[in-house]
């Protein structure tokens, strides 16, 4: 962790006005940031934990806990929500059975809402990692997420096979 | 180029020299495919396309006549992936791997165009061959979007092969920093980041401030949800953007800038990122450019995800690592901005446009557009539209052409309801005023603004109380949380429009919603509190009668709001399959196999999966009026 801090703010060192190209370069390398992180940062660049702690809150983009290994982020843009994205976000958290900002309990899918992923001709959109799935509708939407789960009691299947390994 | 220590580029003769060896070297014999490799036809697949097509080009033994060239967004992603063909660009839309055998077998083996990839007119169901005759891009004035979509945005030679850098080599090697503002100012150039402040005058502010170190900015944060031009703009031609922030760097006399991209847009960082170190190689970038004694250098900032980032003081709050929190002004940052420094922020499509009015003159500039807005402009045409795109055009233009003419009109043939210009800022204009010519000014006397340039297209199904609490709950969400109007002002107008939205509305409620959006606007600090109630003071002024239906009658005209609906299932066509039972996620449908099935009304929960899932054919679910009291 330490080393990866440190790996993080070196291109950094002696520059003005980098704490979110540092706060971007952590949460690249763990996935999120930890509250070690915080307490490493202060003290690097000679700044008060919750100085830190206000920047990196402004900004959705950063994590505070364990991301999932998947993430489907739904847009919900102008483009996406006039061609009712919304409704493709209940029929997600009703497959997968987590709400907006939340983890399975595996940590194997997450979902986030966007404002506009920048590609509103295809919408309605999400993104699973790094795809993009354009047109959506509820039976694109099954076809897709069965490769992440098989359906709702998949991700229980899932879940109740890990603990039985 | 192969030379792998580079001469830099020292002169006009130097430059002349170059671009005529890089267009020697270019082979004229082969036929270009030019394949779209953003992100619009990333997301449909292109990276596939353009695997299949250089394998299948090796295969049929075409290397020596065929050059594959990955290119910039051409602005029609709806379409994608797509690709343009040889000198007269015949349009292949929508591809599939599988198309391409016979694509390179016919076409560019012997010449013959494949129908089924072609366009096809949405009314007309012509099939159209060639770009320039699709009416999607016949009306528009490619401009700014010259090179993108033409050029592969990665190869500074593509660039320079087009012209690329002359402006700049004009700028620095005959022209004073005074000619050039005073070019700027004359063309009449208004910021294309939706305010619309003339760029010229604000430069000006810039020059005469003395100071060691100077800042321009260019600001790629684009928030508005719903455009996706200056993503268009920084992956596809990324060189036009630095080469107007150099312009601009030497006219104001700045030595150091910075193109901050929303973090939403990781190929623009990598495209831009790469013209960067390109320009720096050839000497565009770093010190003594064109032996004019003048150094400059850019970075890149990404965003973290703040929508009120794009506000240019919030802006340089952030590259400075602090919270992005707008502070007031003046002093305006062309006087102190980054590190307290004179700075200068111009919008990316700004910049481009810089570098068309010093290489081709502020008369031809000023030739295009309406009294007061010059030019061109480009819109992001999505929603309820045949075909959706990025659309450049001359200022002026009405919003009937670009609807009608452009995107084939609305959707399934339905009836336009409005259109909403300029985002979370911006308003909904109704439908008899679309033979309004857009330009600055006619937006802003109709409630609207030009803003980012989205522009979302809303037919007879969208509720525009819906649409208003959309916007406004955005700007809520995105409030930076420093001036209370618009902190607690906009949650104050959110919670009456939900309650208005689930018929719980007052008489009262449209007044309330009126005098808040008017302290709203004065109380607030940057224009995302101030121009916050636009959406809802639009749709009170022009649907005033559709908050009523919703108050007065607990209806939702357009069958949008949830609370004011209801989903039945008619008994003469439910065939009793059983897939809304099986589909329902809370067992609000009963029935046995075969026969009626009926909806709970106490149990639903209206997520609408009955609907869309009955089958087409059977369309035996139904959407209708229905308010329960206590709910
Ligand atoms: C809330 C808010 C968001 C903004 N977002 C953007 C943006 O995403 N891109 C942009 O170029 N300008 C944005 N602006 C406008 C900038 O503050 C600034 O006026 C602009 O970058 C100046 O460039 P221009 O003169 O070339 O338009 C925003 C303004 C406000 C108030
Ligand atoms: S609104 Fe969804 S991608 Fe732009």
């Amino acid at each position: 962790m330490q080393k990866l801090i440190d790996e993080a703010i070196k291109p950094y060192e002696g520059e003005k006005g980098s704490l979110i190209p540092i706060l971007q370069s952590i949460q690249e390398k763990c996935g999120y940031i930890s509250e070690d992180a915080f307490s490493v940062i202060a003290q690097r660049l000679k700044m008060s934990e919750h100085e830190i702690y206000g920047v990196a809150t402004f900004y959705t983009q950063f994590r505070f806990t364990r991301p999932a290994d998947h993430l489907i982020k739904v847009c919900l843009g102008t483009a996406c929500h006039v061609k009712g994205n919304s409704l493709n976000l209940n029929n997600i958290v009703n497959m997968i059975g987590i709400k907006e900002g939340e983890v399975t309990s595996d940590y194997r899918l997450g979902l986030e809402t966007v404002h506009c992923l920048g590609a509103c001709a295809l919408a309605p959109l999400a993104t699973i990692d790094e795809e993009y799935y354009g047109n959506l509708s509820p039976r694109k939407l099954e076809k897709i997420l069965s490769k992440y789960t098989k359906g709702k009691a998949g991700i229980k299947d899932e879940e109740s096979k890990k603990k039985k390994d | 180029m192969k030379n792998p220590k580079r001469k830099k580029i020292n002169s006009v003769s130097d430059l002349e020299e170059l671009r005529d060896s890089i267009v020697q070297s270019m082979d004229t014999q082969k036929t270009v495919v030019r394949v779209c490799s953003t992100t619009g036809c990333r997301a449909g697949g292109a990276a596939k396309i353009i695997d299949t097509l250089g394998e299948e080009v090796a295969k049929q033994g075409l290397d020596d006549k065929v050059e594959i060239k990955k290119v910039g967004c051409r602005g029609f992603c709806e379409k994608g992936p797509l690709l343009v063909l040889g000198p007269k660009n015949i349009f292949y839309q929508k591809l599939k791997p599988a198309d391409i055998p016979e694509m390179v077998s016919e076409t560019l083996a012997k010449g013959v165009i494949v129908d089924r990839l072609l366009y096809e007119d949405p009314d007309t169901k012509e099939k159209i061959n060639y770009e320039s005759d699709i009416p999607f891009f016949k009306k528009q004035v490619r401009n700014v979007f010259g090179h993108t979509g033409k050029i592969d945005p990665t190869s500074i030679d593509d660039y320079i092969a087009v012209g690329g850098y002359s402006a700049l080599c004009k700028a620095l090697t005959s022209m004073s920093p005074e000619d050039i503002i005073n070019t700027v100012s004359d063309s009449g150039l208004r910021g294309r980041g939706g305010g619309g402040f003339p760029a010229g005058t604000k430069w000006k502010f810039s020059q005469n401030v003395v100071s060691d170190t100077k800042y321009v900015i260019a600001n790629g944060d684009e928030g508005d949800p719903g455009a996706f031009m200056d993503r268009s703009l920084m992956e596809g031609d990324p060189h036009s953007i630095l080469e107007g922030m150099i312009i601009g760097a030497y006219a104001i006399g700045a030595t150091e800038g910075y193109i901050y991209v929303r973090a939403e847009y990781p190929l623009a960082v990598k495209n831009l990122g790469i013209a960067i170190k390109k320009a720096e190689e050839y000497g565009f970038l770093g010190e003594n450019i064109f032996g004019s004694g003048f150094n400059f250098n850019i970075k890149i900032k990404t965003g973290a995800g703040a929508f009120v980032c794009g506000e240019e003081t919030a802006l340089i709050g952030s590259i400075m690592g602090k919270r992005g929190t707008p502070v007031p002004r003046p002093p305006f940052p062309a006087i102190s901005g980054v590190w307290g420094k004179p700075t200068i922020i111009n919008n990316v499509k700004s910049w481009t446009n810089v570098v068309l009015i010093i290489k081709n003159g502020a008369d031809w500039f000023k030739s295009l557009g309406t009294e007061k807005s010059k030019g061109t402009t480009i819109f992001s045409v999505v929603g309820m539209v045949k075909n959706t795109g990025l659309v450049e055009v001359p200022m002026g233009t009405t919003l009937r052409d670009i609807i009608f003419g452009c995107a084939r009109g609305i959707l399934d043939n339905k009836e336009l309801k409005a259109v909403q210009i300029g985002g979370p800022a911006g308003g909904c204009i109704p439908k008899d005023l679309i033979d309004t010519p857009v330009d600055f000014d006619r937006l802003v006397e109709l409630g609207a603004m030009m803003g980012s340039g989205g522009m979302v297209v809303m037919n007879e199904d969208t509720c525009m109380v819906d649409i208003a609490r959309y916007f406004l709950s955005f700007t809520q969400s995105e409030s930076c949380g420093k001036c209370s109007p618009c902190r607690i002002g906009t949650k104050v107008m959110l919670d009456i429009l939900d309650r208005i939205r689930s018929g719980h509305g007052e008489e009262e409620d449209l007044d309330r919603l009126a005098d808040l959006a008017a302290t709203i606007r004065t109380g607030s600090l940057c224009g995302l509190g101030q121009l916050s109630p636009n959406p809802v003071l639009t749709t009170l002024r022009y649907f005033r009668s559709e908050y009523e239906a919703h108050i007065r009658d607990k209806s939702c005209p357009a069958l949008v709001c949830t609370d004011l609906i209801k989903y039945v299932i008619s008994e003469e066509k439910c065939v009793g399959c059983g897939i809304c039972r099986k589909k329902c996620p809370v067992g609000a449908v009963s029935g046995k196999n075969k026969k009626i099935h009926v909806i709970d009304e106490s149990i639903c929960v209206k997520c609408g999966l009955c609907y869309t899932k009955c089958p087409s054919k059977i369309g035996a679910v139904d959407k209708v009026t229905g308010f329960r009291k206590g709910r």
